[in-house]
């Protein structure tokens, strides 16, 4: 902080636009570059390490499992933005591939069934959001009670057991390459394109930022809450479905219990890519980052044979360091508060 | 002839308390009205009523000779009403162009179609803005967290500023700031006034309110006990006023 007593107005609004422009880069950059820089670093330390890490197969199995990943986080992150949360994705994911996969074996048609597993997306949303703007019970309380019954929900539906007999044409989806890049992630990218551009461009967008980083100053600005509420929370249950959607054409199966805990690996992604758990902070392209640093550490524990409990606690390691990081900035921003 | 805004006995309880009492109060185009009073004494309230925060108990507001009733800030907004609160209201996150134009923003046709928000519209007017209130902000872009009390200040009144408001309601905006900054605020409610603009100011400093009002009226306990103009009075007459005394003893 400058701290020079100056009468000189135009020395002090030099140094006050200089401090600022720091501070901007500070605040954009530090958490997403630093995610990326380790993700980065990871890859080169792999591809010395094992000579089965920078493979074609390998490069293009991480890329579909960070497609479905990126997904799901990219839907949570709009509750997030809000001051929000979703725990009901992972179970969502489960049931809308079971639902889907039943209809369609069925013999409904698959842009119908798939239609109808979207508006099954839709009413989850609108249901989470009723609760939280309407009901006025809490986000993380309505959404765990979400967690429990969509995945009970997904057991009754397929009768306990994962539902077999897709179409060849939905199971082939997912195996899918254009251009030699899988088209699960070619779906990732034209979804996080959109997202993307609703946070960066449109009014909507930015009442999501307004309302997670100051309530009161976004409904004293005539902002229709109510609506921004929906809008985040559908996104999120429906995302979560064109996941669950993408996952039962992966795995061919439509799967009871598909997705567990996906729902925190989501968030944790969200969050290391720059999301702020407190509202108002948060980027689809930083969440990305972050899920492509969680795919890469379970791909890398997976071929060098480390035991996936280690890579639980590595997961939980990071996440703290890399909030506790992100903390130290912005106290350091606001001045040692 | 009637005057800007019209307060005519307004009442208002939460729950078993009455917080207002039936409050009458009047604001001219072109003046700074102070309205002073102990914590508690209802301020905030009063103005969250005519600012569309609080629906009424009773009473009336008129405004521009019109009885109005605003079921939301949006529609006091709409009728001309802007609110500079204690608590700022300003979102961290956002610059100061998303600020200043928050719930309001100018859009335009992405590729001929979706409406995105015009953020270069934002940044120009925002500068343009800034540059007319001279109030050391280093940038519209910039965002809000890193600004000082008075700079924040600054955004908030710059944002009444530019969407042409009939009344602007400060409410104790110098509460948090340095001797410098209330300086600064003094001067821009001085040219809000200069403006044509009806100006409401809440304060706690005597000797800031004597020197930005044109008129003060003072609140005890959930009613206006005695208006004055600011030339008339002095800082005791006033702190007798605040601390309960009457002008006509209630039997
Ligand atoms: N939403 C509310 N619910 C219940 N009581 C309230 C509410 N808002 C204000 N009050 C009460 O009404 C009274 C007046 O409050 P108000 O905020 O209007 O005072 P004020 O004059 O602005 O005081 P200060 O100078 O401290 O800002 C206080 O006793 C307060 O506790
Ligand atoms: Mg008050």
């Amino acid at each position: 902080m400058a701290t020079h007593d100056s009468d000189l107005s135009t020395g002090r609004a030099m140094s006050q636009s200089a401090s600022t422009w720091l501070s901007l880069n500070r605040r954009h950059l530090p958490v997403e570059t630093l995610v990326l820089a380790l993700t980065l670093s990871l890859w080169v330390v792999m591809a010395f390490s094992t000579p089965n890490f920078l493979t074609a197969n390998n490069i293009i199995n991480i890329l579909r499992q960070v497609s479905i990943d990126s997904i799901i986080a990219f839907g949570v992150l709009f509750p997030i933005l809000i001051r929000g949360i979703d725990l009901s994705v992972g179970s969502v994911v489960a049931l809308s591939g079971v639902v889907c996969a039943t209809l369609l074996t069925m013999g409904m048609p698959i842009p119908i069934a798939i239609g109808l597993t979207l508006l099954l997306g839709i009413a989850i949303g609108s249901l989470n959001a009723f609760s939280v703007h309407r009901l006025g019970i809490p986000a993380f309380i309505i959404t765990l009670a979400g967690l429990q019954a969509y995945r009970g929900g997904a057991f009754l539906v397929s009768g306990g057991t994962s539902v077999f007999g897709l179409p060849q044409e939905l199971a082939s989806f997912a195996r899918a390459e254009w251009l030699g890049i899988p088209s699960l992630f070619w779906t990732m990218l034209v979804i996080g394109l959109i997202l993307h551009f609703i946070l960066s461009r449109t009014r909507t967008g930015r009442y999501m930022v307004a309302m997670g980083s100051n309530y009161e100053s976004a409904r004293r600005a005539g902002i229709n809450i109510k609506r921004i509420v929906f809008f985040a929370y559908i996104i999120s249950s429906v995302t979560a479905c064109i996941a669950g959607i993408l996952l039962m054409s992966r795995m061919s199966i439509g799967s009871p219990t598909a997705a567990v805990a996906y729902e925190l690996n989501a968030i944790a992604a969200a969050v290391v890519g720059g999301a702020s758990l407190f509202g108002g902070r948060g980027s689809v392209l930083g969440t990305f980052i972050g899920a492509l640093l969680f795919a890469t550490i379970a791909n890398s524990a997976n071929l060098l044979g480390i035991d996936s409990f280690w890579q639980m606690v590595a997961t939980g390691v990071l996440i703290a360091v890399v909030v506790y990081v992100d903390n130290l900035h912005k106290r350091r921003q606001s001045g040692l508060k | 002839m009637s005057s800007l805004l019209e307060v005519r006995s307004l009442k208002k309880r939460f729950g078993a308390v009455e917080v207002l009492c039936g409050v009458d109060l009047s604001l001219e185009a072109g003046e700074v009205l102070a309205v002073i009073g102990d914590n508690g004494a209802g301020k905030s309230t009063l103005i969250k009523h005519i600012s569309g925060v609080y629906p009424r108990d009773d009473g009336e507001i008129w405004l521009d000779g019109q009885p109005v009733t605003f079921t939301s800030p949006k529609q006091a907004r709409h009728a001309g009403i802007e609110t500079v609160y204690q608590d700022l209201a300003l979102a961290d996150e956002l610059s100061v162009g998303a600020n200043i134009f928050l719930g309001r923003e100018p859009t335009r046709r992405w590729l001929g179609m979706l409406p995105v928000v015009d953020k270069r519209t934002i940044q120009r007017e925002t500068q343009r803005l800034i540059d007319s209130i001279e109030s050391h902000i280093p940038d519209g872009t910039s965002t809000v967290a890193g600004l000082s009390g008075g700079q924040r200040q600054a955004v908030a009144i710059a944002r009444a500023l530019y969407w042409d408001a009939k009344v602007v309601i400060l409410d104790e905006p110098t509460a948090a700031l340095a001797v410098m900054e209330r300086e600064n605020v003094i001067k821009l409610s001085r040219m809000l006034a200069s403006k044509d603009v009806g100006v409401i100011y809440i304060g706690h400093n005597l000797v800031e309110i004597l020197e930005v009002a044109d008129r003060i009226a003072v609140m005890y306990r959930g009613r206006i006990v005695h208006v004055t103009r600011a030339e008339d009075t002095s800082q005791e007459e006033l702190i007798k006023y605040m601390t309960g005394y009457t002008d006509r003893q209630i039997a």
